[in-house]
């Protein structure tokens, strides 16, 4: 048994950086970056959302999930000598030397209110609640600063056309983060206008498979009811024989 | 000393060995390995962080004095209050509620909207978060969600299915509920305009999930929990129910053995605010960031176990606690995304676990627990795992079998989320295998509830991760979005008739803490060690050290 502990101790030892914080000593190269304007010296090889704790920064806002899902980390940096904005999920990004950046804790960006349940699935919904759409200048600003490198003005104009499957498709990958929505000229709330074409595809763009109707009405109906019972009633032994006999699906 | 030398995104010596997994991989292609007998598998559990020596304690306090519970977990169990009694002025409630919801993940989200369509009005519901509303592992959750709505399929089945994936510890009638309620929740989606995979008929791409032996899980490419998290939070939104950002509960309120409200502190100004309710719902997730025995996590950021704190303080009953899921997929190399979430979605669609001598060794869909041993045992007992610079060791996944065994472009479409990942930090996966080690992934055990959400204490609800029971001592892949799912819609319907009863609102108290500090105190718990943490810390050593309080 004692071999085994160590097993642990060492796959513990092997993470400490990710799971306790960084010890300067563990480390070999540096970058700077310009954190709001303060520079701090980062171990190389971090992501932005690393080297700022590893600076000091405790995160309130500008942290959710931490693996490229939930948009909270929305991130605007420029390099040293370049006039350039980029923009970034800190949470899946290396730091750079030289990378001056600021985080986005908030984009108060409109979010319209709908039952979709009562809304016609055609082109005018989108105008309805983000008549807005209609001040698309086809910039392609949006489509750059997405970080999931979305094409975003495409969905956009095929919204405008009524295109719900492109949009959907076109957007499917969206974080929501807002960046988009915060570097539109014409003021379009592009992730929010997607929700609402996405919501509008996945509900009225394709039947509903009969198999599912069919299941959920035999629930209600109450048809697996006496088999729960007698399951419910079952012993270890029968339950393990149960789980034991089962048949694998064919691949 | 120079840089190390990249190729395709690996250092030049991780690079070599791909060939070797290259060269076996034709032959590898039409040839699976045996599924584990109940023996094979109960021997390579023994490596098992759940069952290696020196992780685990008996819990010393409270309602479930005796069980056992990891260290991290039983230390926080065991821990002091934020705040001390006569520090707070409970006399004027900031919000009166019918139902107040703590976490707007999957679970409370869900049971927001339910809540309102058994009559409850919106301006009688209140969802506080501790962080963004949907910063969650729900919105994290890639591979899918599990319901049995195909002809050869059932209810049954898959109850039987997660019986023996928990090791036949669930709760059966909990268990049930999950397993019946799961088609109407997808029904539900498709209500709400959830964008499952479709085949062109309409149909819906299942596929395996590991320990099932029926394809049912549900996917919406690899970003499921994203896209249910999406439109349920849209709905919600659309429906003007109020919420509350950066407001995490520090503190339940109780009179006797009833919740009557809670305590929320505002992260950025640090100020307290009461909550007065008629009936409280639970719904924080889970425990990852505690870094159980040092694994990374797959987990959120703000993933520590908050909910089970205040409950269990207050007197709620916890159950299996003893458990802890570790995925057997979590990214080992490159060192930005150690830890990270590489979904059994791939392992369903062809993906095969691989080691350094490129050899299959073990069946790619055990349960979790068990192929995650498989892995373990394979690097430290076997010594066939890849060492990446960090120290790390992990086998390899080979992913580009998924483009071989499905058609050129499978990896693109089903696993964008994935290929970006990877991409972002120079690796296509489609065409190199990826470096996995087991993770850290998730709470099995929690606040024991029946099939409603109820615990034992009156006028507390709990959905979700924080729950135990339905998924016993492991958990099924894409049984977690459907448990939230399931259980956050019955709590949401039981606390709107528990409410629709006429049920009046009780004292505002801290009497169960101060009960609690007493049994802290006689215990001789270290007055410093206080819960919950609410977010884990991982500024850097040197700061730390040189950090001063003065402002």
């Amino acid at each position: 048994m004692k071999k085994q502990k160590s097993i642990m101790e060492i796959i513990a030892e092997a993470n400490k950086a990710v799971t306790t914080g960084i010890d300067e000593k563990d480390i070999e190269y540096w970058v700077m970056i310009y954190i709001m304007g303060r520079a701090y010296k980062v171990p190389a090889g971090l992501t932005i959302m690393q080297a700022m704790e590893y600076a000091g920064y405790r995160f309130i806002r500008s942290a959710g999930c931490r693996a490229g899902f939930c948009g909270a980390c929305a991130t605007v940096f420029r390099k040293i000598g370049d006039y350039k904005l980029q923009t970034a999920m800190a949470c899946q990004t290396k730091v750079e030397d030289g990378m001056y950046l600021v985080q986005i804790p908030f984009t108060p960006a409109e979010k319209a209110a709908y039952n979709i349940g009562k809304e016609p699935y055609d082109v005018s919904v989108l105008f309805k609640y983000y008549p807005e759409l209609a001040r698309c200048l086809s910039c392609n600003t949006c489509t750059k600063a997405c970080p999931q490198d979305l094409e975003v003005m495409d969905y956009v104009q095929a919204a405008i056309k009524g295109d719900f499957t492109a949009v959907a498709e076109g957007s499917f990958e969206c974080i929501q983060c807002g960046l988009c929505a915060i570097r539109c000229p014409a003021e379009i709330v592009q992730y929010n206008m997607a929700q609402l074409a996405r919501r509008m595809f996945g509900r009225y763009g394709s039947k509903r498979p009969e198999s599912l109707s069919k299941r959920v009405k035999e629930v209600k109906e109450g048809k697996y009811e006496k088999d729960f019972r007698k399951l419910l009633s079952a012993t270890m032994e029968e339950f393990k024989k149960l789980y034991a006999d089962r048949e694998r699906e064919k691949d | 000393m120079a840089e190390l030398k990249f190729i395709e995104g690996y250092p030049e010596y991780m690079y070599e060995l791909i060939k070797v997994v290259e060269q076996t991989r034709a032959k590898r292609k039409d040839y699976t390995p045996k599924a584990m007998t109940m023996e094979e598998r109960e021997d390579v559990l023994k490596v098992h962080p759940d069952y290696a020596e020196g992780g685990k304690r008996a819990i010393n306090i409270g309602v479930n004095k005796g069980d056992i519970a990891p260290n991290e977990v039983a230390d926080l169990l065991e821990a002091y209050p934020l705040i001390e009694e006569g520090e707070i002025d409970l006399r004027k409630p900031d919000y009166t509620t019918d139902i107040l919801i703590i976490g707007g993940g999957l679970a409370g989200t869900t049971a927001a909207i339910w809540a309102n369509d058994q009559g409850v009005p919106k301006e009688n519901i209140l969802l506080v978060n501790k962080l963004r509303h949907g910063d969650a592992n729900s919105i994290m959750a890639q591979g899918g969600t599990q319901a049995a709505d195909r002809e050869n399929d059932s209810p049954v089945i898959h109850f039987i299915d997660a019986l023996g994936g928990g090791h036949f510890t669930n709760k059966p009638d909990v268990l049930q509920t999950l397993v019946e309620d799961a088609p109407l929740i997808i029904d539900w989606l498709i209500d709400l305009g959830a964008m499952f995979d479709r085949e062109e008929n309409g149909d819906f791409v299942e596929i395996w999930g590991g320990g099932t032996c029926r394809k049912r899980m549900h996917a919406c490419r690899d970003y499921t929990g994203l896209e249910e998290l999406r439109v349920i939070r849209d709905e919600f939104k659309s429906r003007e129910i109020p919420s509350l950002e950066y407001e995490p509960v520090i503190e339940l309120l109780t009179d006797s053995d009833r919740v009557t409200g809670a305590l929320l502190w505002n992260f950025e100004t640090g100020e307290y605010k009461i909550v007065e309710a008629t009936a409280t719902i639970i719904a924080t997730g889970g425990f990852g960031r505690l870094h159980i025995r040092g694994f990374p996590t797959t987990n959120h950021y703000g993933a520590t176990c908050d909910g089970v704190v205040i409950a269990y303080r207050a007197g709620a009953r916890l159950r299996d606690t003893d458990t802890v899921q570790y995925h057997p997929t979590g990214a080992a190399y490159p060192q930005q995304i150690i830890g990270l979430l590489l979904t059994e979605k791939l392992r369903s669609m062809g993906a095969q676990p691989v080691n350094k001598d490129g050899e299959a060794f073990v069946f790619p869909l055990e349960p979790r627990d068990v192929e995650a041993s498989a892995f373990i045992r394979e690097c430290y007992v076997r010594d066939k795992g890849v060492v990446t610079p960090t120290g790390m060791r992990g086998v390899w996944l080979d992913t580009p079998l998924i483009d071989i065994k499905n058609g050129k472009g499978t990896v693109d479409k089903a696993f964008p989320g994935m290929k970006r990942m990877f991409a972002r930090f120079g690796i296509d996966m489609a065409k190199y295998p990826v470096l996995v080690f087991p993770t850290l992934h998730y709470q099995n055990g929690g606040v024991e509830t029946d099939p409603w959400g109820k615990t034992n204490l009156e006028g507390l609800w709990v959905a979700g991760e924080v729950s135990g029971g339905v998924h016993g001592k492991n958990r099924l892949m894409g049984n977690s979005t459907l448990d939230c799912i399931v259980f956050g819609r019955k709590a949401g319907i039981s606390t709107a008739e528990y409410v629709k009863s006429g049920k009046k609102r009780g004292k505002l108290t801290l009497e169960h803490m101060k009960k609690y500090v007493k049994l802290l105190k006689e215990a001789g718990i270290p007055k410093e060690r206080k819960a919950p943490i609410l977010l884990p810390d991982y500024r850097g050593k040197r700061v730390l050290a040189r950090m001063i309080d003065v402002f």
